[in-house]
């Protein structure tokens, strides 16, 4: 009796386990099963297109511009996000008095727990205007001849929704690589530090070095969060479709992936144009699912090193 | 010694770089705090939070549909999601080093860092819509309570994980040693001595649930009343802040900035709770 007990809790606890691996099973079923009537109308177009028509007359559904404003959106978030994460990684992890280290360490944490909705809500009516006045329209006055600075310096853009995004993947980015530079180990810093390297020589020349690969997952993974993320997005964007969206500015309205499909899916009439949101849907799952599960088996990978210290 | 001077600048330099980086990431928490409050704070009142929404103008009304919703949807989805979220986590933890557990664990990780958009689309697809092959729900609770737990179950697992690895395993060789079988073993005495660690994972995944509004778009649709049903759409607190942040009328957005300042006292003393609470035991057990 006693060893069946073990038996169906260890079976009951493992077909729980899966419940995970459903949710993504049947997630991938839905979202393919549903964007077929979209593929089997557009074809390759609906990946190599800009034309964004819902009008049942002229329908035509082609998804390249999120995808575009998707990618440029979490570059600004990576280039602006990635490079201040890593200087608080290293100021905490290397550089700080030990007092301030865990209570600096909280409040950036806490910027992952604002809700996403509140990022937009506070970039739609706060931050939009900061970066209009204070980094757009001297962009525009200066560089403006150059295209990817031209245009009417409105505030929501492309530029204002990757800086968003780049506060937003901060605590992700920055937490992960203080993580990966403590377990650099530490005689490393020590034989550093016995030939007279100051501080930052031995940041700069051994600890990064050796944390490499570890805070490129921490990127990899920042850059997962920045392609999914929704509300704030939608809220700053500018939401325009078709050619409109092509984000060939930073000054310019835009769309990502995830902001068409909350923005616009709730007004879908018909099947076809319903399925093109799906068919977006299925795009943006690929995408996060193929950025997330480079950056666990990175950030895994790393973790082993450590000597089953955290796995 | 002029070299060595120049290397001394360098790494005072970088300290203050350090610094500028640090300051330059909390100005925007502060910013955002600073205007919740400014903003929210006029319209709170006791009215404001228990009233339905008005049409707008000098009559905005309040959130009460919204916070009611919330409640209920954040009930739904711990009836749901931490019954299988803790189950998942004790497999992870105490049968974890088959390959099976190792893969089951990486889409749980997948899963957590999943865009929230697609589990909204998602939920519509399968639970929503009253076509075949779906459970045709319709915008209910139950909807998007369950978009909701797909959000919750891969945290609490996660965080159940790491609080069942914490318990020493001498605990678990003194009780087999009475004879207690492994099953009773890890839910009286295991699942008892996590409790903490169980407690401060759930919370943790309710607060980032209770912020969640991509899901709830496809689900639950919103509500300008009170609870009406299982069948019916309901408000959400972060929809509320979403549709009235658009809304062109200045009285619906100071609305918005109320309900925002209600959703985030919440989230962020939920989240200062737990990590008060956790300071040192998580800090030494953890991380050394």
């Amino acid at each position: 009796m006693g060893i069946s007990g073990d038996r169906i809790f260890n079976v009951v606890t493992a077909v729980v386990a899966a419940t995970a691996a459903v949710i993504l099973a049947i997630t991938a079923y839905s979202l393919a099963s549903g964007s077929v009537p979209i593929l089997q109308k557009e074809g390759l177009s609906f990946f190599t297109g800009i034309k964004w028509n819902p009008n049942p007359e002229h329908e035509v559904f082609e998804a390249l511009p999120y995808l575009e404003g998707t990618l440029v959106t979490s570059a600004i978030a990576l280039i602006i996000g990635v490079p201040l994460s890593l200087g608080i990684a290293i100021f905490l992890a290397e550089m700080s008095p030990t007092a301030v280290r865990v209570p600096i360490s909280y409040l950036v944490e806490l910027l992952a727990a604002v809700p996403s909705v509140i990022y937009g809500l506070w970039g739609l009516f706060v931050f939009r205007f900061y970066v209009r006045d204070y980094v757009e329209v001297p962009l525009n006055k200066y560089l403006g001849w150059i295209p990817t600075f031209s245009g009417t310096p409105y505030g929501l853009d492309v530029l204002t929704a990757g800086l968003i995004l780049a506060i937003m993947i901060i605590p992700t980015v920055s937490s992960i690589s203080r993580e990966v530079l403590r377990a650099v180990p530490n005689p490393i810093r020590e034989g550093a530090y016995s030939i007279g390297a100051t501080r930052w020589e031995v940041v700069s020349k051994w600890v990064l070095s050796y944390g490499r690969s570890g805070i490129f997952g921490a990127a990899i993974l920042g850059l997962g969060r920045a392609v999914g993320e929704t509300m704030a997005v939608t809220m700053v964007i500018g939401n325009t479709v078709g050619p409109a969206a092509v984000p060939t500015s930073l000054l310019k309205g835009s769309q990502t992936m995830a902001s068409l499909i909350a923005a616009n899916v709730r007004d879908a009439s018909d099947p076809l144009s319903f399925s093109a949101y799906i068919g977006v849907g299925l795009m943006l799952m690929f995408l996060g699912l193929a950025i997330n599960i480079i950056a666990q088996v990175m950030v895994t990978r790393l973790f082993k090193v450590r000597g089953g210290a955290v796995e | 010694m002029s070299s060595y001077a120049i290397r001394r600048f360098k790494d005072r330099l970088f300290f203050f770089l350090g610094i500028a980086c640090i300051v330059l990431a909390v100005l925007p928490l502060g910013s955002i705090l600073l205007e919740v409050i400014v903003k929210g704070l006029p319209t709170l009142s006791l009215k404001f939070l228990m009233s339905v929404p008005g049409p707008g103008g000098k009559n905005i009304g309040g959130i009460g549909p919204a916070i009611q919703g919330s409640l209920i949807l954040i009930g739904l989805t711990c009836l749901i999601g931490i019954p299988l979220g803790v189950l998942s986590g004790i497999y992870l933890a105490e049968y974890g080093d088959a390959p099976y557990a190792r893969v089951m664990r990486t889409l749980n990780d997948v899963l957590t860092e999943f865009p929230s958009i697609v589990v909204g689309l998602t939920v519509f697809l399968v639970v929503v819509l009253k076509v075949s092959g779906s459970l045709g729900l319709g915008f209910s609770p139950l909807s998007g309570a369950i978009a909701l737990s797909f959000i919750l179950i891969p945290i609490v697992a996660r965080t159940a994980e790491e609080a069942i690895k914490l318990v020493p395993n001498a605990l678990r060789e003194a009780s087999m040693a009475l004879g207690v079988r492994k099953w009773r073993t890890t839910i009286s005495i295991v699942l008892s001595v996590a409790k903490a660690g169980l407690v401060t994972g759930i919370l943790l995944a309710v607060a980032r649930v209770a912020g969640e509004t991509a899901p709830l778009l496809l689900t639950v649709l919103g509500n300008t009343h009170f609870f009406e049903g299982f069948n019916e759409p309901i408000a959400a607190l972060p929809l509320q802040i979403y549709q009235d942040a658009l809304a062109p009328d200045p009285g619906i957005q100071a609305r918005a900035w109320g309900a925002a300042l209600v959703l985030i006292l919440v989230v962020l003393s939920l989240n200062i709770v737990v990590r008060l609470a956790t300071r040192g035991r998580m800090g030494s057990s953890v991380r050394k």
